[in-house]
């Protein structure tokens, strides 16, 4: 283990909250306003952190554990997430089904503390998140098992390291899809537009923001900065794909991919200026299209 | 070379998956208008190895036909009968959409089943063609408003086209230009059909039709 594989999770520790800010400003630029400073987050994350808890009577321990595991689990992820052609911390075959499985227990805490609440909108997000996300894990095992099948490996770091120029070359339809695939897991997983607005304020609409409006101080620091990270794994998911630089220089590979997550995080800030919410009874159908390329991508790549 | 015939191929696949899944007509005619500058690209590079004045000739003409004059004509229709959206067809979106998965799966094992005579082209090309003209049956038999199965009918052609350029290298040009002729025929005859049914009956729903009584 060298200190090359600490590089993406430190990276994603320190820059995941940047790449919020980073939306938020390009959106503010669609809109004609200022907005808010890039490092908003990290301010707001401090924030929260030093301000006190209010838990309601109702509550249980499984409302405390909640965002604690949540982020435990997030951060499990992280340490298997590669980037690009720099490996992660860990490695071995088969760990992108862990992967999957450690994003599913940061739902699971998510949805169960949200029902722990007794709140008639948290159950309702809670469901709604259930729904999507159970429709959402086929479409990403599917984009992951397209790589596997080219790559012949059963590892994240495995997967990514040899999609280089070349592998374009041979097989980019397949990857071309995958990355179609994994863009729509994107925005499903991190709730953006067009399947969750995180802006809006009618709790009717929402999914992911009804869950923790019971969450307060740290907790909802350790909320927000789990989110933050979800976009970081799954904006390096995508980056791996769509950026083949891998001159084997560590450095070099690291700011194309850097590059990449920043250019991806402008194009969430671009789509959710132009874009209007899905209506929610068309969310499965995007889920299920976007499972469809994937199954297309395995198809290609498998020939 | 291949990579880009299996991008064309992959792009057909994508084209005939929102057609499954989309709802509104506008976006039909664009989906059908993509896959026949699809096919003047594919026809080109089918036949890369020797392009003639004939292969030029019949993927301009195609393209013409198929990308530009087949949607302008459809648009022209589509505003005229004042329909924007297929409503309920028989079979959902979501279900179309795996639909169209199965028949990309069935395309891919008929045609390691057909006894094809060796082609140079990519492996994934008949699969595609085949799964075109069984979407192109699909939308016929699943949509309600003409309009959506005058596009299948055109879906099922680009298949058969495909299929026949993958199989067949050489084709006479007199009988690709007649089969084009065929299909312009066809649009414009559907065509009038379907403005005439317009103006009698103020909407372009096939199965209300089939109670009509005199």
């Amino acid at each position: 283990m060298a200190i090359a594989s600490l590089i993406p999770v430190l990276l994603g520790l320190m820059l995941a909250p940047l790449m919020l800010g980073v939306i938020n400003r390009t959106k503010a630029a669609f809109a004609g306003r200022n907005g808010q400073p890039l490092l908003q987050q990290y301010f707001d994350l401090w924030r929260l952190l030093h301000k006190g808890v209010v838990y309601s009577r109702t509550t249980t321990w499984v409302f405390r554990a909640g965002p604690v595991v949540g982020l435990a689990a997030t951060l499990s992820a992280l340490l298997l997430t590669p980037l690009g052609g720099v490996p992660s911390m860990l490695h071995f075959d088969g760990d992108f089904v862990l992967f999957a499985l450690l994003l599913g227990v940061v739902r699971f805490m998510l949805i169960v503390a949200a029902l722990d609440t007794g709140s008639a909108f948290e159950g309702m997000g809670a469901s709604r998140e259930a729904a999507f996300s159970a429709l959402v894990e086929p479409a990403l095992f599917l984009a992951l098992a397209s790589l596997a099948k080219y790559a012949g490996s059963l590892s994240l770091t495995g997967l990514y390291v040899p999609l280089d120029l070349a592998a374009w070359a041979q097989a980019g339809p397949g990857f071309a899809l995958a990355l179609i695939t994994l863009l729509g897991v994107f925005v499903v997983e991190n709730a953006r537009i067009p399947v969750d607005d995180p802006n809006t304020h009618l709790e009717l609409t929402m999914i992911h923001e009804v869950m923790v409006l019971d969450n307060s101080g740290p907790d909802f620091a350790f909320v927000q900065y789990t989110a933050a990270l979800k976009h970081w794994i799954f904006g390096a998911l995508i980056a791996g794909i769509a950026i083949p630089v891998r001159t084997g220089n560590v450095l070099l590979d690291t700011i194309a991919m850097v590059a990449g997550i920043g250019v991806l995080a402008v194009a969430v800030g671009v789509v959710e200026s132009i874009m209007a919410r899905l209506r929610m009874h068309r969310v499965p159908q995007l889920i299920v299209g976007a499972a469809a390329l994937a199954v297309v991508a395995l198809i290609v790549v498998g020939r | 070379m291949d990579v880009w015939l299996n991008a064309i191929m992959v792009l057909l696949v994508f084209s005939n998956l929102i057609l499954l899944g989309a709802g509104r007509l506008s976006m039909y005619i664009r989906c059908v208008a993509f896959q026949g500058f699809l096919l003047g690209a594919f026809t080109v590079l089918a036949h890369i190895s020797d392009l003639t004045v004939h292969v030029w000739l019949l993927a301009s003409v195609g393209t013409l036909l198929r990308g530009i004059v087949f949607p302008a004509f459809l648009s022209r229709l589509l505003r005229d009968s004042g329909v924007r959206r297929e409503v309920e067809p028989y079979i959902g979106y979501t279900p179309s959409i795996l639909s169209g998965l199965a028949m990309l799966g069935a395309g891919m094992w008929l045609s390691v089943r057909l006894p094809a005579p060796a082609i140079a082209l990519p492996r994934f090309v008949v699969p595609v063609a085949l799964m075109l003209i069984f979407v192109g049956l699909f939308l016929i038999v699943t949509r309600r408003k003409a309009l959506s199965q005058l596009l299948g009918y055109l879906v099922l052609e680009n298949g058969v086209y495909v299929f026949g350029v993958a199989l067949v290298q050489k084709t006479p040009l007199l009988v690709e230009m007649g089969v084009l002729l065929d299909v312009f025929m066809a649009v414009l005859v559907m065509g009038v059909a379907m403005f005439h049914i317009n103006r009698e009956f103020d909407h372009i729903d096939t199965d209300r039709l089939s109670t009509l009584k005199d």
